[in-house]
């Protein structure tokens, strides 16, 4: 099946019903939840969900209630690729048994940013080793949003959180961002791919690309927290939108280890002078409030270097894999 | 939300019959021919669950485990089970598979030991509490530091309340017996919890026996197919409980002060109702086999008139049951108990069997530092609260690490209890054996 015949038009996305049903207890303005609302609209058919410990597990299942229509399984924070190949293994066994009626089932494992860039990445890099066909989401909010705002592996450069405070010495996360990305392409699967919910076409589309490989699949998505960041619910969406075009967060895809920019972060690779600098994307945020002051300009200039710099790499990997 | 979105994933509906499709025919014929194999206990394991047709087998290797996840392998490579086999990278992720495989409708078993069984610890309550009947053997081995690779209990006795029923058997012919009831015990529909079975490492796991097995078809019989108790979905259908996208079900949700009681209480009910199937299940296996433990929960040994015995828990009363018979034949009257079932703890049958004794003396291979004695003492010490008559008491620490137990060691115990059933009163409560102090 072609990009072009899945027909993710507006049209078709408003009709389909939803499978993360409205009732959650998701904060105004959320991104994951908005990110998983519509992530369950690209499902192609039977589909069992599995989620880590986190926001969107917490919100969703408060027992004796529940916000999905599909099956649902969470067992712990650090597991949810591990519960991603139970599932795929017994449902191909039980199947060969004549226990399982469906021609084929999809998996998905939802986990935020800590369930996987810090304690899940161990179960994740197993899971996909084994090479279990299985759908990864990554919904970024850049830090454990649910305990309270603390930093994480995803947690930018000078980020406020509880943990890493803006105090007098140290203004917000001394360290950058860890490049998951690139940490799971390293594990040469299929299919990798970035997504924002603003550019939400282009979402749909990798989510079914990635049920579609047979195989591990991976797609990280950038998801605003706005009682993390502290920064305005109504414009949640927007900042997904303003990461892509200052290049803080790019969107692309890596095929079989080849790179390719999808279209809001080519248009910028086409037309340099389009992007943005970080600032427009960083003020705003509470969470960066104190780099915008005169102690805090080297970490903005930080920010803004290191940007520049993924940037550009990421731009030579697609050359050196066209 | 609405009200129509109420999950009742947990609850199980009593009056709903299970799938006739799936229910062990207990009246069925079985072919009770066996024959005798020479396994160590480790093998022994491997060798039932082949047996059993079970689905999914998600594991890590460890020592001294390691033989039942490499048996198994040799089983899948030659296509002699029909199982998928996860090799995952942490005993973790092992137990979340399983957790997910069980949930998905799977029969579902693995193994382990010592640091992996500790590894586990976050989701041996995860199994129990999300209801998934896993069966897991595990070599018992003494845990880090130092590190030590030799056998003692301190790892499952550590796990004695995530939730999970406990077995502890004697040699590799009841490792392997127990393995095929383990099965009927966890999927039980009145049960539905997940089953350690307990070897000792290497006095069992590695120790080369005659073991008498049934044939596949005797097994197969026996074990049947897993059974899948029926729920009520949020939408109000009554469905076999597993994930399933026909019958949508949300499993393992957050449950809040108001709910998470209810969960807890449920478990203790499935325990309470484990003690009768435990039973029933060796019955049942006692009558195809010819082979029995005790009352499946506690094994007596000429305990009728006893004075003095010893409790313990394990391959220990392989080499008890000799010195009592010694010291039987010297006009002594020692005794033994050992217990097989730890969890749920058969607290009336141990009062039963042990209230005329004088003097008791407890085995305890595992240590609660600083709890006054170890995990055995203190529900043994519990369970005669209540006798008629109160025996005399003591704990004794053995085996740490490996350390071997011999006959001359538990006879010395059993002249210790002489003393104090002649005294009538005991000594330090808390006693080490073989140890250099």
């Amino acid at each position: 099946m072609t990009t072009q015949e899945w027909k993710f038009t507006a049209k078709d996305i408003a009709l389909k019903p939803d499978i993360f049903l409205p009732g959650h207890r998701a904060c105004a303005g959320c991104g994951p939840a908005n990110v998983l609302r519509m992530v369950m609209k690209a499902t192609r058919g039977p589909t069992i969900v599995t989620e880590a410990t986190g926001c969107m597990e917490v919100v969703s299942s408060i027992y004796p209630y529940t916000s999905w229509s599909v099956p649902w399984l969470h067992t712990a924070f650090e597991t949810a690729a591990a519960n991603a190949s139970g599932i795929e293994a017994a449902l191909k066994i039980l199947k060969k048994k004549g226990k399982v009626k469906q021609d084929h089932v999809d998996v998905i494992a939802f986990a935020g940013d800590g369930g996987t860039y810090d304690i899940g990445i161990q179960a994740l890099s197993g899971a996909v080793e084994r090479g279990h066909d299985f759908l990864f989401i990554l919904y970024d909010n850049e830090g454990y949003m649910n305990t309270g705002i603390q930093r994480s592996g995803g947690t930018p450069m000078g980020a406020a959180t509880t943990t890493t405070p803006a105090g007098t010495v140290m203004l917000g996360k001394l360290q950058h961002k860890k490049p998951i990305t690139d940490i799971m392409v390293a594990h040469e699967m299929e299919y990798v791919a970035t997504a924002t919910p603003y550019y939400w076409r282009d979402m749909l589309q990798k989510v079914r690309k990635g049920l579609e490989v047979e195989g591990p699949a991976f797609l990280h998505i950038f998801a605003p927290c706005p009682r993390g960041w502290r920064s305005d619910p109504a414009k949640t969406i927007e900042y997904t939108k303003l990461a892509v075009e200052s290049c803080v967060f790019p969107v692309y895809e890596v095929v079989k280890g080849k790179y390719e920019l999808s279209t809001p972060s080519k248009l910028i690779a086409l037309a340099p002078q389009k992007k943005k600098p970080v600032t427009e994307y960083l003020k705003g945020q509470g969470r960066y409030r104190h780099l915008f002051t005169p102690q805090g300009k080297h970490v903005v200039d930080e920010i803004q270097r290191w940007t520049d710099d993924r940037w550009a790499k990421l731009q030579k990997k697609v050359e050196q894999t066209a | 939300m609405t009200k129509t979105k109420i999950a009742k994933a947990a609850k199980v509906d009593a009056n709903a019959k299970v799938d006739a499709n799936a229910k062990v025919d207990a009246n069925a014929k079985v072919d009770a021919k066996q024959e005798m194999m020479a396994f160590n206990g480790d093998e022994a394991v491997a060798y039932a669950v082949k047996q059993s047709d079970v689905d999914v087998v998600a594991a890590y290797p460890i020592t001294p485990q390691t033989i039942i996840v490499e048996k198994y392998s040799e089983y899948v490579a030659n296509g002699e089970v029909l199982t998928e086999f996860i090799c995952t990278e942490s005993e973790h992720s092992a137990m979340a598979a399983c957790i997910a495989a069980s949930a998905t409708g799977a029969r579902t078993f693995t193994a382990s030991a010592s640091a992996g069984l500790a590894l586990m610890h976050e989701m041996l309550f995860v199994a129990s509490g999300c209801r998934t009947p896993i069966v897991m053997a595990v070599a018992n081995r003494a845990l880090s530091a130092p590190l030590n690779i030799n056998g003692d209990q301190s790892d499952s006795m550590a796990q004695r309340d995530a939730g999970w029923i406990h077995i502890y058997v004697e040699n590799a012919q009841e490792a392997y017996d127990t393995i095929l009831q383990a099965f009927r015990i966890a999927e039980h529909v009145d049960v539905q919890l997940p089953v350690i079975v307990g070897l000792d490492g290497f006095i069992v796991s590695h120790t080369l026996e005659n073991v008498d097995v049934l044939l596949d078809d005797a097994v197969k019989a026996f074990v049947g197919e897993r059974i899948l108790p029926n729920v009520v979905t949020h939408e109000g259908k009554t469905v076999p409980f597993k994930l399933d996208p026909d019958n949508p079900m949300t499993m393992g949700p957050i449950a809040l002060p108001n709910y998470y009681f209810e969960f807890k209480r449920q478990q203790e009910e499935a325990m309470k109702n484990a003690l009768k199937v435990i039973q029933q299940v060796h019955d049942e296996y006692a009558k195809v086999t010819g082979r029995s433990y005790g009352n499946a929960l506690i094994e007596a040994y000429k305990l009728d008139d006893a004075e003095i015995a010893v409790v313990c828990v394990g391959s220990a009363a392989g080499t008890a049951k000799d010195v009592v018979d010694e010291l039987r034949s010297e006009g002594v009257k020692a005794g033994l108990l050992r217990l097989r079932t730890f969890r749920p703890f058969p607290a009336d049958e141990v009062k039963n069997s042990l209230q005329n004794v004088k003097a008791v003396a407890v085995m305890d291979k595992s240590m609660s530092f600083g709890g006054n004695g170890g995990a055995v003492l203190h529900e043994v010490r519990h369970a005669m609260y209540d006798a008629t008559a109160r025996p005399l008491i003591v704990d004794y620490i053995y085996g740490l690490g490996g350390r071997d137990t011999n006959p001359k060691d538990i006879k010395k115990v059993f002249n210790d209890l002489h003393t104090i059933a002649h005294n009538n009163r005991i000594g330090k409560l808390v006693n080490y054996v073989g140890l250099r102090e």
